[in-house]
């Protein structure tokens, strides 16, 4: 095995560069002074404070993160309901349809899940006279259906490996089930439940396909916008738009692994 | 909870609230795709026909209308735009293998510490924007892109590679936001890959690449369908992709269907084109769940 490690080392060199240096690049070419983004002409922060003037694109960005996070909240709520229910309920009906439910959003391209909630909005339009319209609640409402199956996934692997006594013994000592739930499962739990939501508000936020879809003509998202001023060519705003979400998530993803590392550390400590 | 702690009428709740969401907007749209793909496109608002129409008072007649599907089947542009979603699909998925393949089973065999680390990494480019990940590739791969200006430099080639626009521009593209999708699976079938068969199968004399050939390849081979199937199905209806890196003779059913949807405002041919990628879908999902099961089931 030893004298294979530099192959190892060579391989993972080279994914991990073709995975970085494309987001590399948007990062250096934000500060590009020029508009022509593969031309370097000097360092610059102008497309930063051109991009906080762009009114368009804040008003997407606040709309889009409102929707985010009420989708991962709902999602999260949904998605924890489905896991318990499969995880911890061995046999009941439907547990056959429901597995699928969870399961087919995953991979359902998104023109498909797209294009039916539509369909099935308009229907009920037609029917009920709701969802009267479309625009946020029906972006939330998509958004949920497919963010909720990511969160069963997490969800349902913490479930799956948790110890049981502890709520046996609270169960033992008279505890009341709901109880236990709120004081044993859900703190046990609970890094799940972050993940899942974070996990759901960046679906949610990433999403282009669905929300074009479902969205109506008063509700424009981020990623329509970014998608629009794409279509019309290379613009160095959209890099350091770009670069500031690449900021943002590393920053999340540092302070969510520094907890858990935190928590590890402390739960070992406990454990002696 | 065990299963008998929580009362009947809270199991009941925790059942029947998921259940019934998926059910009203996960799984009842499909029917409303079946329906408006059988209607007929018409000028109002929503632009197709009702199934159930009146004639004269009182009487009702059910109108179904079987010409989208025909038009499938006979315009053969929507035949080359499955065979395209086929292909990209496919060969994608084929490159995802052939590079993840190794990135996976190098994290597994790296030291413990390293491998937290190590699949952060992986997952850390999942969580920056979709849209955006493809827009760096538009960056890098057009005529005055970085590749070709770098390429210049060196003075391998005289005049720029025409990338962008092309299916190669697709492959790269689909490869790069995909990969992770193959990484994980496949990191999580060989993590739990018995060593000791190896070490055995070494004594005994085998080489290390027969090794990998008789036993560590079969073993991890649920992780490999299921992290092809996680690509595959996908890619089936990707229309960002295709839309931003392909050019026009990109053909594939996620383009397509945006199109008569968004342009040509023909719900009921989009429709059916839905139907006819939900249906060509169907084995691989099959196959998808069969081998997460299995997975699942080793799991100590």
């Amino acid at each position: 095995m030893k004298q294979r490690l530099p192959l190892l080392i060579t391989i993972l060199l080279f994914g991990y560069a073709f995975l970085y240096i494309p987001i590399a690049s948007l990062i250096v070419y934000s500060f590009n002074e020029s508009r022509l983004v593969t031309v370097w002409s000097g360092f610059s922060t102008q497309w930063y404070s051109k991009l906080l003037e762009n009114e368009q694109l804040l008003g997407a960005a606040w709309l889009s993160v409102q929707i985010a996070a009420l989708t991962a909240t709902l999602a999260v709520v949904l998605g924890t309901l489905a896991a318990l229910a499969l995880v911890r309920f061995r046999r009941f009906l439907g547990r056959g349809s429901l597995e699928v439910m969870v399961t087919a959003p995953l991979v359902m391209p998104d023109v498909i899940i797209g294009l039916s909630l539509l369909l099935l909005f308009v229907a009920m339009e037609g029917l009920i006279g709701w969802p009267a319209g479309r625009g946020m609640t029906t972006i939330v409402i998509a958004h949920t259906t497919f963010a909720m199956a990511y969160v069963a996934v997490v969800v349902q692997s913490r479930l799956a490996h948790m110890d049981l006594s502890l709520e046996e013994a609270a169960l033992d000592l008279g505890a009341r089930p709901l109880k236990v739930f709120f004081t044993i499962t859900l703190p046990i739990i609970a890094p799940a439940l972050i993940a899942g939501w974070l996990l759901a508000f960046t679906l949610s936020l990433d999403d282009l396909v669905v929300a074009s879809f479902v969205s109506g003509p008063g509700a424009t998202t981020l990623p329509m916008v970014v998608y629009s001023s794409v279509r019309l060519g290379v613009s160095p705003e959209i890099n350091a738009l770009a670069t500031i979400i690449v900021a943002l998530v590393t920053l999340a993803v540092l302070i969510a692994g520094f907890v858990l590392w935190r928590q590890e550390k402390q739960n070992r400590l406990d454990a002696h | 909870m065990k299963p008998t702690s929580a009362r009947p009428s809270t199991r009941h709740l925790i059942i029947a609230v998921p259940w019934f969401w998926l059910a009203l907007f996960f799984l009842l749209p499909f029917l409303f795709v079946l329906k408006i793909s059988l209607s007929e496109p018409t000028l109002a608002q929503p632009p197709y026909m009702d199934l159930i129409r009146e004639i004269e008072d009182g009487f009702v007649t059910l109108v179904i209308n079987f010409s989208n599907y025909q038009l499938l089947l006979e315009d053969s542009l929507y035949l080359s735009a499955l065979w395209g979603s086929l292909k990209v699909a496919a060969i994608s998925t084929l490159f995802c293998l052939l590079i993840g393949y190794p990135m996976a089973y190098a994290i597994a065999r790296s030291p413990l510490h390293w491998r937290l680390p190590l699949l952060m990494l992986i997952i850390l480019p999942f969580w920056t924007s979709f849209l955006i990940r493809i827009y760096a590739w538009i960056g890098i791969l057009k005529a005055n892109g970085l590749l070709n200006n770098l390429l210049m430099g060196l003075g391998l080639i005289d005049s720029p590679l025409a990338i962008m626009h092309t299916p190669l521009a697709v492959y790269i593209g689909v490869v790069y936001n995909y990969l992770p999708f193959v990484v994980l699976p496949l990191y999580a079938t060989l993590i739990r890959l018995d060593l000791t068969l190896l070490e055995a199968a070494a004594d005994l004399g085998c080489r290390p690449w027969k090794q990998f050939l008789l036993i560590t390849l079969p073993l991890s081979m649920p992780g490999v369908i299921a992290g092809a199937m996680l690509v595959f199905i996908p890619v089936m209806g990707e229309f960002v992709i295709p839309d931003l890196l392909g050019g026009p003779d990109t053909l594939m059913l996620g383009k397509l269907m945006w199109t008569e949807f968004f342009s040509n405002k023909d719900w009921p041919l989009a429709s059916s084109l839905a139907a006819l990628l939900l249906v060509v879908l169907i084995l691989p999902f099959v196959l998808l769940r069969h081998f997460e099961r299995r997975s699942e089931e080793g799991n100590p």
